[in-house]
């Protein structure tokens, strides 16, 4: 049983590979820094979205006024959730949908396989499916869990289809390809599509062409669909599915199946609270009024019966095996915390990534998760848990607890978020909670917890006598010795910890209190 | 006996509320101060104006006419695209398509009509024209609600041209103005716009698995 912080008692998630990565957030942010055609893709392309959302948000009076419903809303979903989640569950039933739950990731995945399974014959099994964009199967690792029964997932979305041929990972919530540009994807479309035009250039209309032709008999033969969802309605049992290219339609149509992986966390109460988040997620994600497509569908839908419409069902509409996985999965740890459960409120639209000057710079494969940015540096940790020191916390140090660290507070990712989360005061919890549960693990009686403490046990003891405080600032110019221009960019061990991500500023030729001697000292 | 995912899973959630045992809280009020109307009845000139803005914004091709042109000027819309055979719900008033020198495809799907339309002949019409449910002028949108107007998802999904007559009556303002109009648990598609992408450098391009070419005829008056 590992160590895991969090609420005791309440799992983490399954470790699958997607929340926790191989290198340190530093580690990682250092090698994504050298890549100047990351950083040129990056800045491109965050500079562009942040200017089409600035100009659609700017058009709505009252956009503070939805932003405050929005959490509002989101508020009462965590303090009702049981409820909420079984009226789900009954109106899905109602309209002949199944309702599955998942405590974990590997749980997720073996349902999901058994109706994939369920939906072939011994003559003629499934062997693909075909799936919209979702970050909970992301996160789950479900392709990967469906590759070993050798099951194909095809992605659709162009982005996610641009990642999977490349045998990439995804680096924003919703642009996964984010970090390629036109160029490259040119050039992956070469290597990896079956019967790619070889005349292919790098216009993003020719490009958005070949796929469209690439998947065309892909869709129109699927049998099973799996997908994620924006939302649920826990009144009516309806689903929402938010997107661009018409890949969600045709998924969440012609297939017999549908199976729909969603976060236990993406409910809302009533079919009205649309009104506030069908403003709010369109305008935040991709910057526009209103995206392409919307599609809503409750249980195995039906048409409205009789040529001039009423209530009564018609005909079929769309997958009548209709599959819903309510996912688990580190949720309820992270709800646990009163502090960090407004986590959970994210509505995964990503603007909190295209305002953050640390994403803008280091894309998003740095912080190791499918979830990155400032909603990942605070998400990811509470679903996935933190090691703090312990003795099975990887060597090197757990990348997860890099997470909290990976920001400059600088709180631009509260202003843009469209649910008003407070990212910077999570970021700056989950840093405390870190730091005293690593203390409480390395605690020897009567030796200071860490370097950390040590050192700020000697700030203390120096701080407290006047006499000791001007010894020190007389040795603190002796610093001055390091720096070149203005700035110290190495200090020797153990302050090295410090100047390996950050210069120092060289000290002052006098203090503030030798300057007050010097200037006013026969006053004093 | 082990304990369903299902039990275990809302144990966990009241555990993590710290309520075990104890009943669910009342719904919070939630602070509705934002603007749920835009002020202007359906059909304001002011909001078919501003549909239009919306819909042209999105690079849709947009044709007004009164009542009494709608055949004439969808088969202007149809003639100009080259269309020669198109598909169409079973409850599509035939007045939209007498002017119009087309063979129709009817998709049969409802309860009382014949057969729905094979998945290959919806991708072998040239085209599929349908009404709607209701649009929203502020976001130019316009929600298809799978009632006899507007058919099955399919219909207008597969085909790579769709036109939507639009009628006046049923523009109104705001999202929060929409949603009341529509019944959550039919089959909802809110299109705004051809198909789009904008994954490749956050550009916008039109057209990609949905219809690659929305054209809206709206009646006015």
């Amino acid at each position: 049983m590992t160590t895991f912080l969090g609420m005791p008692g309440l799992p983490v998630a399954t470790e699958r590979g997607t929340l926790r990565g191989a290198d340190t957030f530093p580690v990682a942010a250092r090698k994504a820094l050298a890549d100047t055609q990351l950083r040129k893709n990056l800045g491109h392309a965050t500079s562009t979205i942040r200017a089409k959302r600035a100009r659609v948000v700017g058009e709505l009076d009252d956009w503070e006024e939805l932003r405050a419903a929005g959490a509002a809303i989101k508020a009462d979903v965590m303090a009702r959730l049981p409820e909420l989640l079984v009226q789900l569950e009954e109106n899905v039933t109602a309209r002949g949908g199944h309702v599955h739950w998942a405590r974990d990731a590997d749980e997720a995945n073996r349902i999901v396989l058994d109706l994939v399974r369920a939906a072939g014959t011994p003559d003629d099994p499934v062997t693909s499916v075909v799936k919209v964009k979702s970050m909970a199967t992301q996160e789950i690792g479900l392709n990967e869990a469906l590759a070993e029964a050798g099951i194909a997932a095809v992605e659709t979305d162009l982005a996610e289809l641009i990642v999977q041929l490349s045998d990439d990972t995804p680096s924003h919530i919703l642009v996964p390809a984010i970090h390629r540009n036109r160029a490259e994807i040119r050039q992956i479309f070469l290597d990896h599509m079956p019967d790619v035009d070889p005349g292919l250039t790098d216009e993003p209309r020719v490009l958005a062409m070949a796929a469209r032709a690439y998947l065309r008999r892909t869709f129109l033969a699927a049998r099973v669909a799996v997908s994620g969802a924006n939302f649920a309605i826990a009144e009516t049992g309806t689903l929402a599915v938010v997107e661009s290219e018409g890949n969600g339609r045709m998924c969440l149509t012609l297939p017999q199946t549908l199976v729909t992986v969603m976060g236990i966390e993406k409910l809302l109460p009533t079919w009205r609270d649309l009104e506030v988040f069908l403003q709010l997620l369109p305008r935040s994600s991709t910057g526009e009024r209103m995206n392409p497509y919307t599609s809503m569908w409750t249980g195995a839908p039906k048409t409205s019966g009789g040529t001039s419409g009423g209530t009564a069902d018609g005909a079929p509409d769309g997958p009548q095996e209709f599959h819903l996985v309510l996912l688990d999965n580190g949720r309820t740890a992270t709800l646990a915390d009163e502090a960090g459960r407004q986590a959970l409120h994210c509505i995964r639209c990503s603007a909190c990534l295209n305002v953050c000057p640390v994403y803008e710079r280091t894309g998003g494969h740095a912080y190791g998760s499918v979830y990155p940015g400032p909603i990942g540096a605070v998400l990811t940790p509470q679903l996935a848990g933190m090691h703090g020191h312990g003795a099975d916390a990887p060597a090197g140090g757990d990348p997860v607890d890099t997470l909290p660290y990976a920001s400059s507070l600088c709180g631009a990712c509260f202003d843009a978020c469209p649910v008003r989360i407070d990212i910077p005061s999570m970021l700056v919890h989950l840093r405390a909670k870190h730091v005293e549960t690593a203390q409480a693990q390395r605690r020897v009686p009567g030796l200071p917890a860490s370097a950390e403490n040590a050192a700020m046990s000697a700030a203390a003891w120096v701080m407290r006598d006047a006499g000791r405080f001007s010894l020190a600032e007389k040795g603190l110019q002796l610093g001055r010795v390091l720096a070149r221009d203005g700035r110290i960019r190495s200090l020797p061990p153990p302050l090295s910890a410090w100047t390996t991500s950050r210069d120092a500023p060289a000290p002052p030729p006098e203090t503030f209190r030798q300057w007050w001697a010097r200037t006013r000292g026969d006053r004093s | 006996m082990t304990t369903s995912a299902r039990d275990e899973v809302l144990d966990r959630i009241r555990t993590a509320l710290g309520r075990s045992g104890a009943a669910a809280p009342e719904p919070s009020p939630v602070p509705r101060e934002y603007r749920t109307s835009l002020g202007r009845a359906p059909g304001d000139p002011v909001l078919l104006d501003l549909l239009v803005d919306r819909l042209v914004d999105y690079k849709a091709e947009v044709h007004r006419c009164p009542p009494g042109a709608v055949g004439a000027t969808v088969a202007a819309a149809l003639a100009a695209h080259g269309a020669r055979r198109i598909a169409a719900p079973a409850g599509l008033p035939a007045a939209w398509l007498a002017g119009a020198d087309v063979e129709t495809v009817t998709d049969g799907a409802a309860p009382d009509g014949g057969e729905a339309l094979s998945v290959a002949t919806l991708d072998a019409v040239d085209g599929v024209l349908t009404g709607c449910a209701v649009a929203v002028a502020q976001t130019g949108t316009i929600v298809l609600d799978s009632s006899p107007v507007c058919g099955r998802r399919a219909l207008t999904l597969v085909p790579d041209y769709h036109l939507i007559v639009v009628e006046a009556a049923q523009v109104v303002g705001s999202v929060p103005e929409a949603l009341p109009r529509l019944d959550a648990v039919r089959p909802l598609t809110w299109v705004s716009g051809p198909s789009a992408t904008s994954d490749i450098e956050l550009d916008r391009v039109e057209g990609v698995h949905g219809p690659r070419t929305l054209v809206v005829v709206l009646v006015e008056g």
